[in-house]
C-alpha cells in the first residue's frame, strides 16, 4: 500500500489535483450524495421486505430503485479513486482499508437483493424465504452504513491501538 | 448579549468541552453526522423526485411520503443533535465561517419550502396522489432538492474553511 501510495504521489493527475484544492469539497460533496442515494434505496428496498409497507409490488421496487443503487456504486467508486489519487496518503489510513474490504460482502448482498426482487414470484409465497430476503436486506443497510461509517473512522481504529 | 459573546460562553460549557476537549468526541459526531445527513438527503431525494414526477411514478404520493418521512425525521434529529454538539465545541469559529453561514440559511429556506408544501400545497394532495402533479408541489421538489444539495456542498466548504 505504502509504495502505491508513492506510485500515485508521481502521477500528473494527483499532482494536478492537489494544486486545485477545491475539487476536494466538490468530489467529496458527489461522493456523498451518491452515499445517500444508495442508503435510501436500500431502505426504500428493505422496508418493503420488511413488510412495513405494502404499497408496491416487490418486482417494481426493484426496477425503481436498483438503477440508482448500481449507478450511485459507480459514482462513489469513481470520485472515491479520484480522491484517493489526489491525497495518496489516505492509502496508509487502515480505515480506507477497512472501507474496501467491507464494500466486498455490501456488493455481495446488493447482489443477492437484485437477483432476488427479480425472481420475486418463485419465493414470495414462502414465509421461511420472506424472513431470509428481510434478512438479507438489513444486512445490506448495516453492511452499506458500516462503509459509510468507517469513511470517517478512523478514530475507532485509534481507540483500539 | 452580543452573539460573540453568547458563542464563547457556550463554548466554555461543560457540554461543549466534552466535545472540544476530548480525543475523539469531534470524530465520533462527524462520523454519525455524515451518515445520517446521507439518509436524510437521500430519503427527501425520493419525496422530492415523485413530487418532480421523475421516479415512482406508480406509487402514490402520500404512500412514498408515509414510507420516506418517519426515517427522514429520525435521520434528521440525529444530523441535527450531533451537528448542534459539533458547533458548539468551536462555535465563534463556526459562526465566522461563510460556508457554515450559507448552509445554515439554506437549512432555513429548505424549512420555510416544507412548511409552505406541508400545509398548504399536501392539503389537496387527494386530487393529485396518483397523477397530475400540480406546478405547486413540483415546485416545492425542485426547491427542496436544489436546497438539500447546497446544504450538502457548504456542509463540506464548512469544513473546508475551517482547517
Amino acid at each position: 500500500m505504502a509504495e502505491l501510495a508513492q506510485w500515485l504521489t508521481t502521477l500528473p493527475l494527483s499532482q494536478v489535483l492537489r494544486r486545485m484544492a477545491w475539487l476536494f469539497p466538490l468530489l467529496q460533496t458527489v461522493h456523498i450524495l451518491s452515499i445517500a442515494m444508495m442508503l435510501s434505496s436500500v431502505i426504500m428496498i428493505s422496508l418493503r421486505l420488511w413488510g412495513v409497507s405494502r404499497a408496491q409490488a416487490i418486482a417494481a421496487l426493484g426496477h425503481r430503485y436498483m438503477p440508482w443503487i448500481w449507478t450511485s456504486l459507480i459514482v462513489v467508486t469513481v470520485t472515491g479513486i479520484v480522491l484517493i489519487v489526489g491525497n495518496p496518503r489516505s492509502l496508509r489510513d487502515p480505515a480506507l482499508q477497512v472501507k474496501l474490504w467491507l464494500m466486498v460482502p455490501a456488493i455481495a448482498t446488493t447482489l443477492v437483493l437484485a437477483v432476488a426482487l427479480r425472481g420475486e414470484a418463485r419465493w414470495q409465497k414462502n414465509t421461511r424465504a420472506r424472513g431470509m430476503m428481510g434478512l438479507a436486506a438489513a444486512a445490506t443497510l448495516v453492511l452499506w452504513l458500516g462503509v459509510t461509517f468507517a469513511g470517517r473512522g478512523r478514530w475507532m481504529l485509534n481507540l483500539i491501538g | 448579549m452580543q452573539p460573540i459573546a453568547f458563542l464563547q460562553w457556550l463554548e466554555k460549557t461543560p457540554l461543549a468541552l466534552l466535545v472540544s476537549q476530548s480525543i475523539f468526541g469531534f470524530s465520533a459526531l462527524d462520523m454519525i453526522h455524515i451518515a445520517a445527513i446521507s439518509v436524510v438527503f437521500g430519503m427527501i431525494a425520493v419525496v422530492d423526485l415523485r413530487l418532480l414526477g421523475v421516479a415512482s411514478k406508480d406509487c402514490a404520493v402520500t404512500d412514498i411520503c408515509r414510507q420516506a418521512l418517519p426515517w427522514t425525521w429520525v435521520a434528521f434529529g440525529i444530523a441535527a443533535l450531533t451537528g448542534v454538539l459539533m458547533f458548539m465545541g468551536q462555535s465563534v469559529k463556526y459562526y465566522n465561517n461563510y460556508a457554515f453561514r450559507m448552509k445554515v440559511l439554506l437549512m432555513v429556506l429548505a424549512g420555510i419550502n416544507m412548511l409552505v408544501f406541508h400545509y398548504i400545497t399536501y392539503r389537496g394532495v387527494a386530487k393529485w396522489d396518483r397523477a397530475g402533479i400540480p406546478m405547486s408541489a413540483r415546485l416545492a421538489g425542485a426547491v427542496s432538492l436544489a436546497c438539500w444539495i447546497a446544504v450538502v456542498a457548504y456542509g463540506r466548504w464548512t469544513a473546508y474553511y475551517m482547517f
